[in-house]
């Protein structure tokens, strides 16, 4: 078993390794990126299904060496959990992105980047020191930079340059409090961490923090930090976009939650919940003032980390569980929305609501895809969102938090109002002209394979509301082991 | 921590953060180098007493005079990752000057227009062209 765990990282380097000598092979190029997504899925799937079904994380010494100085993997539930539907989601997009025939997939340098950027998810999660973390990060933005610009076109350049600056000023502070950590405690290791850090003062302990707080704040987007990514986001090609609304902002939320539980366990309170109901707040508000999809589905981004921080900053085991069972949700329901868009973009050239309109003549399927994305994610029942929302509402009123609780709900709600705008916008409204008569209906029927790997997705969000008893207790489980890290650590350096 | 590589750790940030504030993606380079140095410089400063050797003892163990080998290997990747990153923005600078003839980063498009479009009017519908 233990050997399963590096795969999800090894499997796709080996692959964008074989994808570079491939490069004037599309095809090939093609099949090693999905034999190396379906493969890293397995191996994911089957470290979640041993560490839940021991309830003890696997720590796999790479090399054999000790853990105060080589590099540890660990899979514990959490990180297995958020494994598996990341690359899930990966594997999804790949194939709507191969069936969305445009010059980005075909850009020679799509498929390696996209595998080095699966090793660098895995990486994050699978991280058992924080230095390691630190490099799976870096591994993971250095592909991202390269899928933002596939194009390099004036409009990507110009979004790049400030994705990218904003991205190296978070590196260079994250490996700054890094080794701030080591000077402290002489030890990088998470195992080792919670028990060092415990013994050292407040104030340094609070320095700390902070620092961790505002390098994984900024890759989470989190307020103030998020102004790069309405910016960035919405330039980049579409499916692109849908894997970075995904994964890329939940591995900053992954690092807040082990910070703040594993390292500096309820520490900061009152700084995450302020930090929480401003990002929720500005996030949707900014929502809402905006006129384009990608633009409103970027906001939303923003909004929902919201949520996250909220039930971290709460710190129950409830609120934990809660958080987590959002991270899970919001992954799929995020893809999907972005997913949806591509098609529509395709279809119409723009994703600009007042440019669009009438699309539900043109295509009901279509409609029905993005309302249950759009509900799922403003948080009505039965859909997930409404389990993930609830939860944190619960925990929120159970710790006593009415003022969280009030600005949670009116967030929601303000969700609900601009996913109605981007319905009326798209779907409502005078049919706009069409090309030519073929093109007047069976809008999914044209493109199969993205309509497909939309389906699937918007299927695996709708599919977490309907196993949301067993999945919701093992986010609680995962909730409970979060706070009492003791198995953590004995599964380290035992 | 001697206080030499304290004040080069300073200056270098110092100086690395003003460079990053303009708009010139070539002084952005020059600053990313400079506050890469400076945290590399950070890391070193905390392995230990300046000029002892990185070795562990057979043991595993470490004590003084051997200054700890992790930071040291900390560096080295780190080094890599900056060498990494600085050659990429060197890769786009020269792209923006391709696209526009200098290297210049611009203002956001759709920011502009939102701010030149006012306050929100609401009885326009979102059906309506701008």
């Amino acid at each position: 078993m233990n050997a399963m765990v590096p795969l999800p990282i090894v499997l796709p380097i080996v692959g964008a390794a074989l994808s570079l000598l491939a490069w004037r092979r599309q095809r090939i190029q093609r099949a090693i990126t999905a034999v190396a997504l379906v493969a890293a899925l397995g191996s994911a799937v089957t470290v979640l299904a041993s560490v839940v079904a021991d309830e003890a994380p696997i720590a796999v010494r790479i090399g054999g060496s000790a853990p105060v100085i080589g590099i540890v993997l660990v899979a514990d539930r959490l990180s297995a959990l958020l494994l598996v539907v990341a690359v899930a989601m990966l594997a999804v997009v790949l194939v709507y992105a191969v069936g969305q025939r445009t010059p980005d997939e075909r850009s020679r340098a799509y498929h390696p980047a996209y595998l080095v950027l699966t090793a660098g998810v895995a990486g994050a999660f699978l991280a058992g020191d924080l230095f390691h973390l630190f490099v799976a990060v870096e591994v993971l933005l250095i592909a991202s930079y390269v899928l933002l610009m596939l194009e390099g076109s004036n409009a990507q350049v110009r979004a790049g340059t400030t994705y990218v600056v904003i991205n190296i000023l978070e590196s260079m502070l994250l490996l700054a409090a890094i080794g701030l950590v080591f000077a402290a405690t002489g030890t990088v290791s998470m195992a080792l961490l919670p028990e060092r850090i415990a013994a050292l003062d407040t104030g340094v302990r609070w320095g700390l923090n902070g620092m961790l707080f505002v390098a994984f704040g900024l890759k989470a987007a989190v307020f103030p930090l998020f102004s790069w990514l309405p910016d960035s986001y919405p330039t980049a090609p579409s499916p692109v976009t849908a894997v970075f609304a995904g994964l890329l902002t939940k591995i900053g939320v992954y690092a807040l939650v082990r910070t703040e539980t594993l390292l500096f366990p309820g520490e900061q309170e009152v700084l995450l919940l302020v930090v929480a109901a401003l990002t929720m707040v500005v996030g949707v508000l900014g929502a809402l003032a905006q006129g384009d999809m990608k633009r409103i589905l970027s906001f939303h981004i923003v909004s929902q980390i919201g949520y996250m921080v909220l039930g971290i900053g709460i710190g129950t085991p409830a609120a934990l569980a809660a958080t987590v069972f959002f991270i899970v949700h919001q992954i799929p329901v995020k893809t999907s929305l972005f997913l949806v868009e591509g098609i529509v973009e395709r279809e119409t050239g723009t994703s600009r609501l007042a440019e669009v309109g009438g699309l539900l003549h043109r295509s009901g399927w279509l409609a029905v895809l993005f309302g249950l994305s759009a509900l799922s994610l403003a948080g009505l029942p039965p859909l997930s969102g409404f389990v993930g929302k609830l939860g944190i509402v619960e925990a929120a009123a159970s710790d006593g938090q009415w003022v969280m609780l009030a600005i949670a709900l009116a967030v929601s709600l303000l969700t609900l109002v601009s996913m109605v705008k981007i319905w009326v916008g798209l779907f409502w409204g005078e049919v706009m002209p069409v090309p030519s008569a073929d093109r007047a209906r069976g809008l999914l029927r044209r493109t199969p394979v993205m309509a497909g790997a939309t389906i699937v997705a918007v299927g695996f969000g709708v599919a977490i509301a309907v196993v949301s008893g067993p999945l919701y207790r093992l986010c609680a489980d995962i909730g409970a082991e979060l706070l009492d890290p003791s198995a953590y650590i004995r599964a380290v350096t035992g | 921590m001697s206080l030499t590589l304290v004040v080069l750790c300073g200056v270098l940030v110092s100086a690395g953060v003003y460079l990053l504030l303009h708009r010139s993606l070539t002084r952005i380079v020059l600053g990313v180098g400079m506050l890469g140095n400076a945290v590399n410089v950070l890391l070193f400063a905390t392995g230990g007493k300046n000029g002892s050797a990185p070795i562990l003892r057979p043991d595993g163990t470490i004590e003084p005079p051997v200054s700890d080998p992790l930071p040291q290997a900390l560096i080295l990747t780190a080094i890599v990752i900056g060498f990494a990153l600085i050659s990429f923005l060197c890769a786009l600078a020269w792209r923006s000057w391709t696209l526009d003839g200098n290297d210049i980063v611009e203002d956001d498009v759709e920011d502009r227009r939102l701010a030149q479009a006012g306050p929100i009017d609401p009885a326009s519908t979102p059906r309506e062209r701008p």
